[in-house]
């Protein structure tokens, strides 16, 4: 089984998310950088994947140089190939980066096979424009649905059974392979580097690409913090003697019976 | 010229979050001068012609060929529609189905799509502000565009039932679709609760790394029983296993919006308000009056949360 998964790179910031003077983008003075929890789980889903079914596992990411660490990272956990589609901006909207990662894809295709399964985080950490996997997976043919919490891959290997949490349970999903799906966090939990995969991911050749893809219709303008809810905290007490006030609360919210 | 709105529905069962788009599109309509209509995907859609009036929808538009969902499916129905129809612009909820349908009828179609908005203003250009890192920034935009396909983020519009009682006209629409768009509808469904969910609940009483362990929970759980609500957690919680994935809060969980949400033991890192701020009320119930959580509550008890909710429980 062939597997692919396309990570973002983006700043991991505190308690506050500062913004650059330019309006243009976060901060990222002093903070490390990461990728969206859905996208850990991500990679950690293909990693399984291929260990319970064989084949090979591809990390792909589009964006600056330095999204080389996040490649590593995948490799650091047993991603065993990688692409970095290097625009020399994070900046790219999401019908433009869909075309890029549509270009690699057919470009590594070509040379290695088709992938089975294509992952994508749900959406971005940064961003979170919902689409840039869909447009990926509708360009090349593959069924795509998003929000995915559970993954099987049945028997005779061509159907991956796809589960979406919903308010009362799942609702499930039987994708021919080859297909899409875009994870959320919680479908598995990413393992933690290994000794071994440290050293694997040091050796890793990350294969650099460009693209020339257009620019889409949407163009951001600057960034804002929205305005913070000012509200006086009211202190309803302290400890076990606080439990009148709140019963009292409780009963003007029209909540205690 | 209209403003359309694709509809969410399960089998029939409206999305309250549609509803919100509804006055959303309206906000839109009432710059263009135009109205607002519906599009209902699948038969069992068209019973929700009058609830689509009743939010300001002028016409309805019925696709029946449709028996469940399917994100595909329903793409290339609205894609298909929307050649139709030709809009003055699309909106839906920006749920889980919302973004995905859209995002799939924008890739259809070659035009953008911008997920999640706040707010539109109609020009040559729309132009608009948006969520990013889950509500923690807001993005202004533009969009070029001879169709706009937006979704309003959750929360970020009140329903409004503005036109009580009224009804629409109801046409059946007759789209194609590519029979390969059916391959990822829906095959089953498993129910794991009928009951209350995160979502839905009025009441919401979260945990964080201050509960200490699974069992700590049972105090959470006992206050719930007795108040109807149910139980929530942050991310930290979730990461050491106390409580399953699905009920955790935040920016990778579950957005609520109770009437009042209990934070208990939860020091509010952004990935976690972001979740929980659409709760009408908030009470944080920490032993550290300077939490962020504490902070930005509407109310606050000082204490151990061990002490504070079963003296609640027993009131």
């Amino acid at each position: 089984m062939r597997v692919l998964v396309c990570v973002k790179r983006v700043p991991a910031p505190g308690a506050k998310i500062n913004i650059t003077d330019d309006g243009q983008a976060v901060d990222a003075t002093n903070l490390g950088h990461t990728m969206s929890p859905h996208e850990e789980c991500a990679l950690e889903l293909a990693v399984q994947l291929v260990e319970a079914h064989g084949g090979e596992s591809h990390v792909l990411t589009l964006g600056v140089a330095e999204a080389d660490e996040q490649c590593r990272w995948a490799a650091s956990i047993g991603i065993t190939k990688a692409t970095l589609v290097d625009v020399g901006t994070m900046g790219w909207d999401p019908q433009r980066t869909a075309t890029a990662l549509i270009e690699a894809i057919r470009s590594i295709e070509e040379a290695d096979g088709t992938f089975d399964v294509i992952i994508f985080g749900n959406e971005s950490a940064d961003t979170g424009g919902f689409q840039v996997g869909i447009r990926t997976a509708r360009v090349l043919d593959r069924p795509m649905v998003n929000a995915i919490k559970g993954v099987s891959i049945s028997e005779d290997g061509t159907v991956l059974e796809a589960q979406r949490e919903i308010d009362s349970g799942m609702e499930v999903y039987h994708l021919p392979l080859p297909c899409a799906i875009g994870v959320k966090e919680g479908i598995t939990w990413p393992r933690y580097p290994t000794m071994r995969g440290r050293l694997a991911s040091k050796k890793l050749a990350v294969d650099v690409t460009g693209s020339e893809a257009a620019p889409g219709g949407q163009t951001m303008v600057r960034l804002n913090r929205p305005e913070e809810q000012v509200s006086e905290t009211i202190i309803l007490g302290e400890g076990a003697a606080a439990a009148p006030a709140v019963v009292e609360l409780l009963k003007e919210l029209g909540l205690w019976s | 010229m209209s403003v359309l709105v694709v509809v969410e529905h399960d089998r029939g069962a409206m999305a309250d979050a549609s509803l919100e788009s509804f006055a959303f599109a309206r906000s839109i309509a009432d710059q263009l001068g135009e109205h607002v209509e519906a599009l209902l995907i699948g038969a069992a859609a068209a019973d929700l012609a009058g609830v689509c009036a009743a939010h300001g929808a002028t016409a309805c538009h019925l696709v029946p060929a449709a028996d469940d969902y399917g994100p595909e499916l329903y793409g290339a129905v609205v894609s298909a529609a929307a050649g139709q129809l030709s809009p003055s612009g699309i909106v839906a909820c920006g749920t889980d189905r919302g973004n995905e349908v859209l995002a799939h009828a924008a890739a259809e179609l070659g035009m953008p799509f911008v997920a999640n908005c706040l707010e539109v203003k109609t020009a040559d250009e729309w132009e608009m502000t948006r969520v990013q890192w889950g509500g923690s920034l807001n993005e202004e935009a533009r969009l070029a565009s001879l169709m706009p396909i937006v979704s309003v983020a959750p929360h970020a519009v009140e329903a409004d039932e503005v036109s009580p009682g009224a009804t629409a006209t109801v046409s059946e629409l007759s789209v194609e679709v590519p029979e390969s768009a059916s391959r990822s509808v829906i095959q089953d469904r498993v129910v794991l609760s009928e009951g209350l969910s995160l979502a839905t609940a009025p009441i919401v009483i979260g945990g964080g790394r201050g509960v200490g362990s699974s069992e700590g929970f049972d105090v959470l759980e006992a206050l719930a029983a007795k108040l109807g609500g149910v139980v929530g957690c942050s991310r930290a919680v979730t990461n050491n296993g106390w409580r399953p994935h699905s009920d955790q809060v935040g920016q990778t969980g579950t957005r609520i919006a109770p009437q009042l949400y209990i934070a208990c033991g939860i020091s509010g890192a952004i990935q976690h308000w972001v979740g929980a701020k659409a709760a009408k009320k908030i009470l944080a119930i920490n032993t550290d009056p300077a939490a962020n959580m504490v902070v930005k509550a509407d109310y606050a008890v000082i204490g151990d949360l061990f002490e504070v909710l079963p003296a609640i429980d027993q009131s």
